[in-house]
Order: C-alpha cells, then structure tokens, then sequence
C-alpha cells in the first residue's frame, strides 16, 4: 500500500511535470504545474509530514501558483501560442538528459545502499506522539532558529529588489 | 445474527464514511434551502414576502430551481478553451466539499481528526480560489476575465489577514487540530471570541471577502461586470458555482463557531444549572413545529394546508424525539453546532443587505493597510499576553 | 549560552543587518542619500571593528546556534575581506552615484545586505545556513547589477545574472539534497563522518552538482560565459564590489564545503583541476581579445579564479592558504582598478574602452599610475601583493606534486602579462586623439586610492602578516 502510494504520486508529478513543460499555452502549463505541486503535498502526506503538506499547499497552490496564473492572464497569450516552445537544441538537450539520467539511474544502482539513520534522527518514534506540528516547530524554533530568522532578511532583501526593479521612481 | 457490541464496532468503523456519504447526499438539497433562506430574509430586511408560489410559503422553490437548472441546456460557448472550462466549477465544489471532512459536528461526529485540521481547511480554500480564476479565464470573454483577475486579487489579499485571524486563535488554543480548539474551550470554560475579538472581527470581515460576499463580491459585480466570472456559464455549471460558494460560506462559519464559539458546546458548558439548555434542541424544534400549525391554518389552498400541517407535526414528532434524555446526548453537539454555524450565515446576509458594495480600491485598501497591520498586531500582543502568561501565572 | 551570546557570534552580520533595515526605514525621509551611505559606512567600521575585537580577545568564539555556524579565524578572515571591500565601494560609490543620477538609499542598503549574507557563507558550518547565505549574497548582487535601470545593457546583464544564477542555485540545491539523502544530514563534520558508509556514487553526484553551482558563482570555466555581460552591465562601483566580495564568499564556501565537508569524497579532484586549467585559459585568451576595459578586467578575473582554484585543487593546508591569500591581494587590487575605472567611466559609462585610455599618463599621473600599479599587481609582477600570490599558488601546487599544474599556471601568467602591459603601454606611449578634461579625484575617491594602493604594497612587501593568518584559516579546514 505504501509503495502503491509512492509510485502513483510520483507519477503524477512526473507525468504533470512533463506535460507542463511541453503545453503550448501558458495556462496549461500552469495548471499540470499546480498538479506538480500537490503530487509532492501528497508525497509529503505519505510520509508523514502533514503540516508540510499542509503548507505546501498553502504557499504554492494557493499563493504562488495563483500569483502565475494572474500574470499569466495578463499577458497576450494569442501570440506565445503561434511561436514555437522548443529552440532548435531539443535534440541535443534530449540527448544530454538522457545520458545524465542513465548516469543518475546507474550511480544510485552501483550505491551501496542508503545509510543507517544517524543518531540524530534516533528519537523519531519517542518524537511521534507529539505530532507533526509540535515536531516541526521544535526542530525551526530550536535547531534551525537562525535559518529561519536570517530568512527574513533573504525576503526583505528579495522585496526591496523587486520594488527597485519595478517601481517607476524609486 | 450478529451482537449488539457487534453493530455498534460496525458502526464506529462504518461512522466516518456515513457522514461523509450524509453530507455530499444532503448538502446540495441543504445549501438550495440556505438560497431560500438568504431570499426570505432579504425579502424580509426589504419588506417584501420573497418567494411564494411553489409549496406553501415557497418552501418548494429550492427544488424546483435545481430541477430547472439540471434540465437546462448545457450551454458551451464557441472559442472557449473547454477543457478548463468544463473542470473549472468542479475544483470549488470539490475543494469545500473535502473541507467538511475535519469539520467536527459533535465531539463524536466527524469524518477525520487531523492535527493540522485547521491548515488542512485553509488549504482546501485556498485551493478553491482556483476554479474562479480558470473559469473566468476559460470563458474566453471580458467580463469573466475581468472578474477572475480581481477575485484572484482579493482573495489572496484577504487570505494573509484571515491567516493572522485563525493564528490568533490557534495560539489560544495551542493546537490546530480542531476538534482540540474545542476541547480546549470547553477546560478553559470560556469561549475564544472573549479572549480574541479583534481576531474575530479580522476573521469575519476577511471570510465575508474570501467568500466573495457582498460588500465584497467583487468578482461578480452585477452592476458592474454583469455576473463577473461566471458570466459565460449556465446551467448546472454556473449552479455549481452557487453550490461551491455556498459551501465555503458554511464552512467558514464552520470554522468562525470552532475557533471563537465553542463550537458543538452550549452556552456555559460547565455550569451545572444551566443544564436545562440541553433541552433547546427539542424546545425550537416543538416551537418550530407549532409555527408551522399555526401557519397552515392560515394557508389558502387546501393542498398548502396539508403539506404545512404534516411538516409541522412532523418536526413536533422529531422535537418530542430529541427530548428523550437517552437521545439528548446525541443531537446536542450537533444541534448547537449547526445552530451557531446557523447564526453565523445570517449573519453574512444581514451584512450583504445592509452594505453597499466596495470600490475595488478602497477593498484593497482596507485589505493591506487595515486588515493586516491589525491582524500582526492583533498577533503581537497575543503572543505577548500567552508568554507573560506561561511565565508569570501557571508558576504559581 | 545564551541567545544574546550567540548572537554576538555573528556581531557583524547583526550589526550590518541593522544597519540595512535602518537605512530603509529612513530613507522616505532623508532626502540626501549622502548621509545613508555615511551610516552604511559606519556600520561597516563598526563591525570591522567588532569582529576585530572578537578575534584578539577570544570572545565569542567557536561554534553557535547547534554547530551551525562557527566563528573561527577562517570566518573572520573572510568578514573582513567583504567589509573592507563593501566600505570601499561605497566610499567610490559616492561620486558615481551622484553623477548617473541614481543615488538613493536603498544602494547602500542591498551592499550591507550582501555583506551580511558573504558573511554568513564565510561562518556557516551547515549547508542550509551556507544556501541562506549564499542566496541573500546573491540576490543583492543581482538588483545591485541592474541599479542603472535606465541603462539597457544594465537591465539585460541583471537580467542575464538572475537566471543563470538561480538555474546555478539549483543545481546547488540539487547537489545539497543528494548529499543530504546519501549522508542523513545538513552539518559539514556530520557529513564528513557519515560519507564512508554512505552512498559513495550519491555522494559523487551531490558533490559534482554542488561543484557546478559554487564553479558558476565563482565564474571558473566553463560556467563563466555570465561574466564579462555582467561586469560590463553593472554599475562599476558594483563590478568592483561584486568581483571581490561575492566572488571571494562563493570561494570560502566552495573551501569549507569541499575541505571540511566533502574531503572524503575524494572523486573530484579532476573536476578541480580541469576547471582550474580551463578557467585561467579561458580567462586570459578572452581577455587577450577585449577592447572594453571592464569586459577585459572580467575576464582577467575568471583568470584569477583559475589560479585560486589551481591552489584549491592541491586540497592541501598550503594549497588552501595559498587560496586565501591569493583571494585578499586579487580582492584589494581588483577593486582598486576597477574604482580607477569607475571614476574614468564618464556619464552613462561612455568612456569604458580602452582606447579612452590614451594619454591618460599625461592628463592625470596620478591616476595613471595607481591603475599601473594594479595592472601590474594583477599580473604579478614582485613588490605587489600578486606576486606571492602567485608565488604560494606555484609553490603549494609544486609541493602537493602537481608540477604540470604549476607550469600551466606560469604560462597563463605569461599570456596575462600582454594584456595587462597593453592597457599600460596605452595610457603613457599613446597619444588621445581629442583629450578630454579628466574629472579631478574627489576626497573619498582619494581614500579609496591612498587605501588600495598601500594594500597592494603591504601585502607585497609584508605578505606574511596576512599568509600565517591564512594558514591558520586553512588549518581548520581540516
């Protein structure tokens, strides 16, 4: 049941992916996008972790995607559909992917297997009675607490460049 | 032939998949009632009789309007993109449809306990905002675009503020899981709307947005955008839109009675002598019934007589049946629960009736400098007052 | 420890991040811009000072935050690299500003927000911290780049940078998660004791992925080809900001991920050595053909990130010393000429070509002659800081066995001395056809001259006040 799981989201994501990058309309791309992403809130919810999910979810459906989507509809989508989504390359690059994924196929086949969860990871089971949102707020609230608080500034920083770019005078 | 004890494990296994079954088979026949219910009580504000004609006091205008919208034609307009138009209403309905699932009815009545209960519903909505924006998209026409592009705008806008509201209350409560906010409201014996009013005001006036309700419908401004995103649609298409934005009403007056009104609890749920509430349920629906005595005497055809008559005496029946202690156990969670959530949706309509609609500007205006900088603030002092109070009172 | 404490681990960071957000809360309200780029300055010398204070007194040292980031002499190394750069290019950036018309606060704001996130690439001991960093660093370059937003080329190199940085960022993000998958965590030490039982292949493929990210962000061959459009697009100020400060973050990563982290994984050594050979030959047969100044001097500088790889590549203590010290001479001369530059440019960068450089012997010795001195830096010559760079490069590349390396490096040295003798032979043997009246160097820029140009000969004559410093950096690599 859990494999079963596994390999139908990862099909999806794959199959959504793929469609997303070969639709001639901007939409459609958008919309195999938001089914990309929520193929990984249910990767996400299969291992457990609702509340990334949760926020997945949240952010990338509800926030971002539909931030695209309002951009995209904006743009004059009639003339992107006349032109032609791959450049002359596509054949070459297929070539360089195809190689690059039977190197990725072949480096994991020769591995010798993932490793031993470290210590660190130990105290998951005593963990798993305090649930999902207890656990993620601990390891961002106590371990990761710079991470987190220096993200702020990687935003603020992302925000006053946007306005910089894009404002008429700043 | 199975034991009792035998039914009854049946019962607990089988109790989330009848639920799930009762609402998706009652809903739509419940939400058409609510449209009845929003017409009276404009009517009402508006000293109109509303409608009148099918089934006395239009008690049968609900079916007959979705036996008309099933049967209508199914109209595609050429030069619409119809793959996504033809998905597009379905993804709201499905998405509020899903969000029932962690609704608790009752502490015992419920289709699934999650812990992050509360993210899973903001999830679901957030996800729903889709099916507005694809369909006015899809529609291929201006109007609809038109609606789509501000609803997209709106509704992410108000999404950050209605974020900061449930925050609020889920920092009170110290769990997302929904049916614990409850639980939690009921040990602290206090109902999280006086510890959180201004979270609550955030919340109500951010769902009245997120629900695209006047003063904030916006995306289908009839005066201004003839029926915005929905304009190309008709049929059952455009009623499941009504379905989907009936549905996310409820279910944000779902959350509103979980978070701030102790949601399935009565009034005061640990004073003793005010357990006489817990027969409210039996006494509204006998009160309810009688109403609908008196009325048929009133009605002109014999027909209406009969049918008032045989409603009445058949809430009465369901009434007395409530007033059974053994069964009062059961129906008072839900009984308040929907009464609350009740309260709350005419809540909705007293404001749609009574407030003239937003200019978009001043709609985004309220969303950005108002609603959010109240809603941080709102945040702040929370978090302040729960960490002086970890600190400085439970140490005694 | 406190959090207090912990926090006065990143003095610098939290005193310059302040220090960014102050100067945006005030800039709606003053109305000179000036007087933010003096508050900027001073955040700068304050936390130069700062950390100086941290390292002689032993305070606040060591690991903070659960071993995420780490506050050792590598760390302070780096900082103050970046802060002498960054104060320098704001000091230059005053006159230049003035003249394109676009000084507003927010220039200032996005150096300091650089510099906190080049400090954090510096100390972190952590990749989620490194990629933090390392995106804040970024990001500021990349608005940084495109602040003449009236100029096309200006707009286009921001453009260009932005998206060949973030498709880099990824394949760094890529590298990260496999490294993460084979090994089961994010801190550097934890993963140098976890790869001998882990996924060796994983292993190599995170590594290798990672390498191509930290190779783009430090412009080796063959991610380089964004280099010379972006230094010749952004404002030079920023050009000269951006090709020491960023570029000398990205190496202090690329070092403390590769020596502390990865060093088991011993697979990429020819990827090192191929990239070094490529970056200095492709960096000095570019150069060789550019008669723009600033794409010439882009070019030079993926030359010079030929060289430090070349040292890296010996993946010794030497090697890495060499690394370090090599980057703090190439910083301080390489802002230096690109300031002289900066001040050359004209309105819109008009006079950018190396042709305008005629005659400039005669219309302003003294400028002339500080260019000179960074040219010749730059190529090495002795007396200059470059010379031992190039000195300790060759000879911890002949030491770790690497003769042909060391050779190689040589003739590349040789291939720069055309190019940067040209550019010489062009401001004193060559007449200019119509002079024009060269601008008079104003205080700051006077500054920044007296400045870099005492760096360049202390590092020449004293380097080992610097080089025992950076091998006490490279030791803790290890």
């Amino acid at each position: 049941m859990d494999q079963f799981f596994f390999y139908m989201f990862s099909a999806v994501i794959l199959v959504m992916a793929l469609l997303c990058v070969t639709a001639k309309n901007a939409v459609h791309s958008a919309i195999f996008l938001i089914g990309t992403l929520l193929g990984v809130a249910g990767l996400y919810l299969h291992l457990g972790a609702e509340f990334l999910a949760g926020v997945q979810v949240i952010l990338y459906v509800g926030g971002i995607m539909v931030l695209f989507l309002f951009v995209i509809m904006l743009v004059n989508i009639d003339q992107t559909l006349k032109e032609a989504i791959f450049s002359g390359q596509w054949k070459l690059g297929l070539i360089g992917v195809a190689l690059l994924g039977v190197e990725l196929v072949w480096f994991v086949a020769k591995g010798t297997g993932l490793p031993e969860k470290p210590e660190t990871h130990a105290a998951a089971p005593a963990a798993a009675q305090l649930g999902n949102v207890q656990q993620v707020g601990d390891v961002l609230f106590q371990s990761y607490l710079l991470p987190f608080e220096i993200a702020s500034i990687l935003l603020l920083v992302a925000m006053v460049g946007a306005v910089v770019m894009a404002k008429k005078r700043i | 032939m199975p034991s009792t004890a035998q039914i009854l494990d049946w019962l607990t296994i089988a109790k989330p998949y009848i639920i799930m079954g009762l609402v998706v088979a009652v809903w739509p026949l419940v939400s058409g009632y609510i449209v009845l219910m929003e017409r009276k009580v404009m009517a009402d504000m508006q000293v109109r009789l509303g409608p009148m004609r099918v089934g006395p006091h239009g008690l049968l205008q609900p079916i007959a309007d979705a036996l008309k919208l099933l049967i209508k034609e199914d109209i595609i307009p050429a030069r619409v993109d119809k793959w996504v138009f033809w998905f597009a209403p379905v993804i709201p309905v499905l998405t509020a449809l899903t969000a029932f699932a962690v609704l608790p009815f009752s502490q015992r009545y419920f289709v699934a306990e999650l812990n992050v209960g509360v993210i899973f519903i903001l999830a679901m909505t957030s996800i729903g905002v889709l099916g507005i924006m694809l369909g006015g998209w899809a529609s291929n026409s201006s109007y609809p675009l038109l609606g789509a592009l501000r609803s997209t705008a709106q509704l992410v806008s108000y999404e950050v503020a209605m974020g900061f509201a449930v925050v609020a209350a889920v920092m009170v409560a110290g769990s997302l899981d929904m049916v614990n906010i409850v639980k939690h409201q009921q040990a602290s014996g206090v109902w999280f709307i006086f510890y959180q009013p201004i979270g609550f005001f955030i919340y109500l006036v951010a769902a009245m947005a997120e629900t695209n309700r006047a003063p904030f419908d916006m995306p289908e401004a009839e005066s201004e955008l003839v029926a915005g995103f929905m304009t190309e649609y008709s049929g059952f298409r455009w009623a499941l839109y009504f379905l989907a934005e009936y549905s996310n009403i409820f279910v944000v007056c779902s959350i509103a009675t979980t978070l701030f009104f102790g949601g399935w609890l009565r009034p005061f749920p640990n004073v003793a002598w005010l357990n006489f509430l817990d027969w409210a349920p039996a006494v509204m629906l006998v009160g309810v019934g009688a109403g609908c005595l008196y009325l048929a005497g009133k009605q002109l055809s014999a027909a209406n007589k009969i049918g008032m008559g045989v409603l009445g005496a058949a809430i009465i029946a369901v009434g007395l049946a409530f007033g059974v202690p053994m069964v009062i156990d059961y129906v008072s969670g839900p009984f308040w629960f929907l009464f609350k959530v009740a309260v709350m949706i005419y809540m909705f309509m007293w404001a749609r009736f009574t407030f003239p609609r937003y200019r978009y500007d001043q709609l985004m205006q309220l969303g950005w400098k108002w609603m959010i900088p109240l809603g941080m603030a709102n945040l702040l002092v929370t978090g302040v007052l729960i960490l002086v109070k970890m600190q400085y009172w439970s140490a005694k | 420890m406190s959090y207090l404490d912990q926090t006065l681990h990143l003095f610098p960071e939290t005193v310059l991040a302040v220090a960014g957000t102050l100067i945006m809360v005030l800039s709606p309200t003053v109305k000179n811009a000036r007087w933010l780029g003096r508050i900027a300055l001073f955040a700068l010398v304050l936390a130069l000072f700062g950390s100086h204070v941290s390292y002689h007194h032993g305070e606040y040292m060591g690991s903070a935050f659960d071993g995420l980031v780490t506050n050792d002499a590598f760390a302070i190394l780096f900082r103050q690299l970046f802060i002498i750069v960054a104060a320098l290019a704001v000091l230059s950036s005053f006159d230049y500003l003035k003249r394109e018309g676009i000084e507003t606060g927010e220039y200032y704001a996005l150096i300091l927000f650089s510099v906190v996130g080049q400090g954090l690439m510096a100390c972190s001991t952590d990749l989620v911290m490194i990629f933090i960093g390392l995106e804040i660093s970024s990001i500021s370059t990349y608005i940084l780049t495109g602040y003449r937003r009236h100029d096309a080329r200006g707009i286009e190199a921001a453009l260009k940078y932005f998206l060949l940085g973030s498709f880099a960022t990824g394949f760094l993000l890529y590298g990260i998660a496999l490294v993460y998958g084979a090994t089961g965590s994010t801190n550097l030490a934890a993963i140098r004791a976890a790869i001998p039982q882990a996924n060796g292949p994983l292993v190599a493929m995170g590594a290798a992925l990672m390498f191509v990210g930290m190779a783009f962000k430090v412009s080796g061959a063959p991610f380089q080809v964004w280099t010379p459009d972006v230094y010749q697009g952004a404002p030079t100020p920023v050009t000269a900001f951006m090709s020491a400060a960023p570029k000398a973050a990205a190496f202090a990563m690329f070092l403390r991920v590769f020596l502390t982290g990865l060093t088991p994984a011993a697979g990429y050594f020819w990827l090192l050595w191929g990239c070094a050979v490529l970056s200095m030959f492709v960096g000095n047969l570019g150069a060789l053909m550019q008669s723009n100044i600033k794409r010439m001097l882009a070019y030079s500088s993926i030359a010079h990130a030929g060289y430090v790889l070349a040292a890296f590549t010996t993946r010794s203590a030497m090697g890495g010393a060499a690394a370090i010290f090599y980057l703090a001479v190439y910083s301080v001369t390489n802002v230096g000429a690109f300031l002289v530059v900066a001040h050359l440019a004209g309105k819109d960068e008009s006079t950018v070509a190396i042709s305008d450089y005629r005659g400039l012997g005669k219309r302003h010795p003294v400028l002339a002659a500080c260019f000179t001195i960074f040219l010749l830096s730059l190529l090495g010559v002795p007396l200059t800081g470059g010379f031992f760079g190039k000195f300790y490069i060759v000879t911890s590349a002949v030491a770790a066995g690497l003769p042909g390396l060391a050779i190689i490096t040589m003739i590349n040295s040789a291939i720069g001395a055309y190019y940067y003798l040209r550019v010489v032979v062009t401001m004193y043997m060559e007449d200019a056809e119509s002079p024009a009246a060269t601008p008079a160097v104003p205080a700051s820029g006077t500054l920044v001259l007296i400045f870099t140009v005492i760096g360049v000969f202390a590092l020449g004559v004293f380097p080992t006040m610097v080089l025992e410093w950076a091998s006490q950096a490279a030791d803790i690599l290890k």
